[in-house]
Formats: C-alpha cells, sequence, structure tokens
C-alpha cells in the first residue's frame, strides 16, 4: 500500500482523502504532525487559505522537515493554496513558504468569489478526455525557470505545471468526479518514486 | 446559475478547517489575517456592541468594507439584515466574497428571507435545527453556520444548535424512505433536500459553528460535535490579548482533537471577553429567535 498523505491543517482535507480512497493500493493518511510527515510516501497539500496553512506550518514547525523530505524527492502536488506553498517566488506576497519549486505565483489572481469560475481543458500528459477544472479566488503562475515543464494554459495563464517530482495545480480537481489528476500524480509521479527506492 | 451555486459552494469548502473573525476596521483585519484567519467578516458594531448600544443594526457603510478588503488577501464576508434584499444588492456591487444574511442585525422582514438563488454573490445563513437550514439552503445559502447567541460569550446555544442539526441528520439517515415525507413536513424542509441528508448524512453545504465562542477550547468543542470550522465575533477584539487569543484559536480549531496542543494554546491568554448568561437575557433580545 501506497501511503499518501494529505497536509490536514486547514482546507479541502477530506475532499482529497475521498479521491483518494477510489483509487486501489492506496492508503490516504491527514498529516498533521511531524510523525506524520516522516511515514508518507508522498504529500498533497490541499487548497484551502495558503496564509492560514502557511501559518500553521510555521508556527508548528514543520516547514523544514516538509521542505527537507519535498528536496529529497517526494513526490508533492500542490493544489490552489498548494500551489502557493510549493512557489520560490509570489508576486503579491513578501515571503515563501516551503520554496521548493521553480515557479513564481500570483495569489488571488483572478479577483473576489465573483470571478471564481469552471472550464474545462484537454491535457494529454495527464488524460485523454477533457478535464473539468474549477477555480477558486485561484493563483494563477507568471514564470517557471529551469526544468519545469508547463502542463496546461488557460486563456494564456499557466494553471499547472510539473517540476521532476513536484506538481502544482491552479484549480482543484478534488471538487470534481474526475480522478485523472489523482490517478496521474499516483501512476506517474509517485508508482515511479518507490520502484527506483526499491 | 447552477455553476455558479456550484462554485460558491466550493468557496465554503475552502474556508473548513478555519477560523472567520469578526472586524470592524483595516487594522484588526490585518490582525486577524496575520493571525491564520480563513476570511473576516468586516461590520461596524461587533455583536456584544450591538446588544450593549440597541438601535437598528444594519449593513455596514460600504466604505468601511471596502478600506477590509483592500487591507487582506482573504475572503472578505459582511452581513446584510435579514430578507434587505438591496443590501445585498450594494454588498454584491462592491464584490465582497460572502454574504452573511444575518440575525445579528435587526431583521428588515419579518416573513420572508432574501431569494439568494438571483445572485451571484455566495450567501450563509444562520439556523439552530436542521429544518431551518434546509429551508436556507432552498433559498439558495451555499454555506450554514449555528446561530449560537451571538455577543454573549456563552457557547452553550451554539451547542444547542449544533447537537440538534446533527442528531436531526442522524435520524434521517435511519428512516425508511416512506417516513422522509413527513418528516420534511415536520421540520418544514424541502422535500428533495431532506432526502438528500438522508442518503448523505451531512448538509448538502458546509456547516459552520457561530454564536458565543470566546476561547481555544469553545472553537474545539464545536469542532468535536461536528462543525467544520468556526466565527468568532466578539471573543477575540473584545478580549484582553486580542492577537494573542486569535491565534490560539486558529491553532485549537485545527488541533481539535489534540488535547495537548488545547492545554498549551490555552494557557495565558488574558481576559476573556465580558460574558453573558442567557436566562438574563430580555426576551426581545435573544438574535437566535429571529429569522423564519
Amino acid at each position: 500500500m501506497l501511503k499518501i498523505g494529505v497536509l490536514g491543517l486547514q482546507g479541502s482535507v477530506v475532499e482529497h482523502i475521498s479521491m483518494l480512497q477510489r483509487i486501489s493500493e492506496v492508503q490516504p493518511i491527514i498529516v498533521k504532525t511531524k510523525k506524520d510527515i516522516e511515514s508518507i510516501d508522498a504529500l498533497i497539500i490541499p487548497g484551502g487559505e495558503s496564509t492560514t496553512i502557511g501559518k500553521l506550518l510555521e508556527d508548528f514547525s514543520l516547514i523544514d522537515l516538509l521542505a527537507t523530505r519535498i528536496n529529497a524527492g517526494m513526490p508533492v502536488w500542490g493544489t490552489c493554496a498548494g500551489m502557493i506553498l510549493l512557489a520560490k517566488k509570489i508576486s503579491n506576497h513578501g515571503k515563501t513558504f516551503l520554496n521548493v519549486m521553480d515557479i513564481q505565483v500570483r495569489r488571488n489572481a483572478y479577483g473576489s468569489q465573483l470571478d471564481s469560475f469552471h472550464t474545462t481543458a484537454n491535457i494529454p500528459e495527464v488524460s485523454d478526455s477533457p478535464i473539468p477544472l474549477v477555480f477558486i479566488r485561484a493563483p494563477y503562475v507568471e514564470k517557471v525557470w529551469n526544468d519545469v515543464e508547463v502542463l496546461v494554459k488557460v486563456n494564456g495563464k499557466i494553471v499547472a505545471c510539473r517540476q521532476k517530482h513536484m506538481l502544482a495545480t491552479s484549480f482543484h480537481p478534488e471538487l470534481t468526479n474526475d480522478l485523472s489528476f489523482h490517478t496521474y500524480f499516483i501512476e506517474k509521479m509517485v508508482k515511479p518514486r518507490i520502484s527506483s527506492l526499491v | 446559475m447552477n455553476e455558479r451555486y456550484e462554485l460558491n459552494k466550493n468557496l465554503a469548502q475552502m474556508l473548513k478547517g478555519g477560523v472567520i473573525m469578526d472586524v470592524v476596521n483595516a487594522e484588526q483585519a490585518q490582525i486577524a489575517e496575520k493571525a491564520g484567519a480563513v476570511a473576516v467578516m468586516a461590520l461596524e458594531r461587533v455583536p456584544a456592541d450591538i446588544r450593549k448600544q440597541g438601535g437598528v443594526a444594519r449593513m455596514s457603510d460600504p466604505k468601511l468594507i471596502k478600506e477590509i478588503k483592500a487591507a487582506v488577501s482573504i475572503p472578505v464576508m459582511a452581513k446584510v439584515r435579514i430578507g434587505h434584499f438591496v443590501e445585498a444588492q450594494i454588498l454584491e456591487a462592491i464584490g465582497i466574497d460572502y454574504i452573511d444574511e444575518s440575525e445579528v442585525l435587526t431583521p428588515a422582514d419579518e416573513e420572508f428571507h432574501i431569494n439568494k438563488h438571483t445572485f451571484n454573490i455566495p450567501f450563509v445563513c444562520g439556523a439552530r435545527n436542521l429544518g431551518e437550514a434546509l429551508r436556507r439552503i432552498g433559498e439558495g445559502a451555499s454555506m450554514i453556520r449555528t446561530k449560537g447567541e451571538a455577543g454573549t460569550g456563552n457557547v452553550v446555544e451554539a451547542v444547542r444548535h449544533m447537537r440538534t442539526m446533527m442528531s436531526q441528520i442522524r435520524k434521517l439517515q435511519n428512516m425508511p424512505k416512506e417516513e422522509l415525507m413527513t418528516a420534511a413536513k415536520e421540520m418544514g424542509a424541502p422535500y428533495d433536500l431532506v432526502v438528500w441528508v438522508a442518503e448523505h448524512g451531512k448538509l448538502p453545504v458546509v456547516n459552520f459553528a457561530a454564536g458565543g465562542i470566546a476561547t481555544p477550547a469553545d472553537a474545539a468543542l464545536m469542532m468535536q460535535l461536528g462543525s467544520e470550522g468556526v466565527f468568532v465575533g466578539s471573543g477575540i477584539f473584545k478580549s484582553g490579548e486580542p492577537e494573542k487569543r486569535a491565534r490560539a484559536i486558529v491553532k485549537a480549531t485545527t488541533y481539535y482533537n489534540d488535547p495537548n496542543v488545547l492545554a498549551e494554546v490555552s494557557e495565558d491568554l488574558g481576559e476573556a471577553m465580558y460574558s453573558l448568561e442567557i436566562s438574563q437575557i430580555d426576551k426581545d433580545n435573544l438574535y437566535a429567535e429571529r429569522g423564519w
């Protein structure tokens, strides 16, 4: 069984857990402590408020351990707030959080809740069928560097990208019924990593 | 319309596990954001002051709401009076993130709530029981909170409302289908929503606790009773050390199941807000009775 953690400090935690429960050979775990972080094979950082999750990561001294594990190759996927937490640069925020992925993101880039939207896109790397994308007060990526690969743009803005074992999406696959991104993360990012360790 | 409603329910999902704090100016909003609030409720007077000062409590000055919106990056909510759909039109025009159709303000309509389906902006509404919650959802609310008794620093009513909702949900789950129509009739709730709750064992929207939460322990209590997050009104900025208390309540809401964390964050918080025994409040001043 693969132990897939979902950072459980705040936000759409149970939504990710129930998506993971639909995938075989996966044991989803809510991650709140250092002990939890040490026990997992990969981590999903859910949507929520990045300032809140970031603050709790700092207050409970989880940043260093998490960043160390990610830098050592643990697969990680951030949705929305999670993308902001992974970034090395945040355009409209003074500081960064985990500081691990070579992307520059703009927080809350589309405006207020009235600007939240839903669309679909073809992302050949992830699925053969169009994927529903839900953007809630979402960020987007303004710049990528080094070996970051852009997976999809919506209205000219980068909204999904991957750098080796790190995946970041502006949108929330956990709020839809579509399992494509969760399957992609497990099959293409977690399993190859685990077999390379054996 | 349906897609907009889904997006609005989705925003509430992003707030789960978090604390929404009442603030009366930009400075308090920044303190709340720094302490880890997931959203702020912008208003002129916190419920404790509305209670003390009396008079008609209305929607806040749009200028104040805009100042608070400009000061923070987290979602901003604001209150309108029950049934006052023009106040809601004004808040939608300002472009805030969520409207609270709230019993804390003086009701503008003693029979009807706002038809929230006609708005693009999401609404949260208070409820004391499952029937009330489902009536609000039927009108288009995309998030529910307990009413509690705001501005009292007394959590007893919020506990009553959360326990009532949870117990009614459990009862529906155990009913055979032929009993659901009568259940819907008895609680005055739309039948399709009653059926949904019976099948899923929860509300179709996110459910927070509000009204009287004053300490980290109160917040954790509401979470353990099944709440998905908390609103803290007067409890923070009417206390001795708002910043410290705000941070403590945020931590307690996340680690609500960990007594060691709760013990640690409850220490040395200074004085809690001035509080009230519910039985000592004049019946006309019980806010939870407002709404229909």
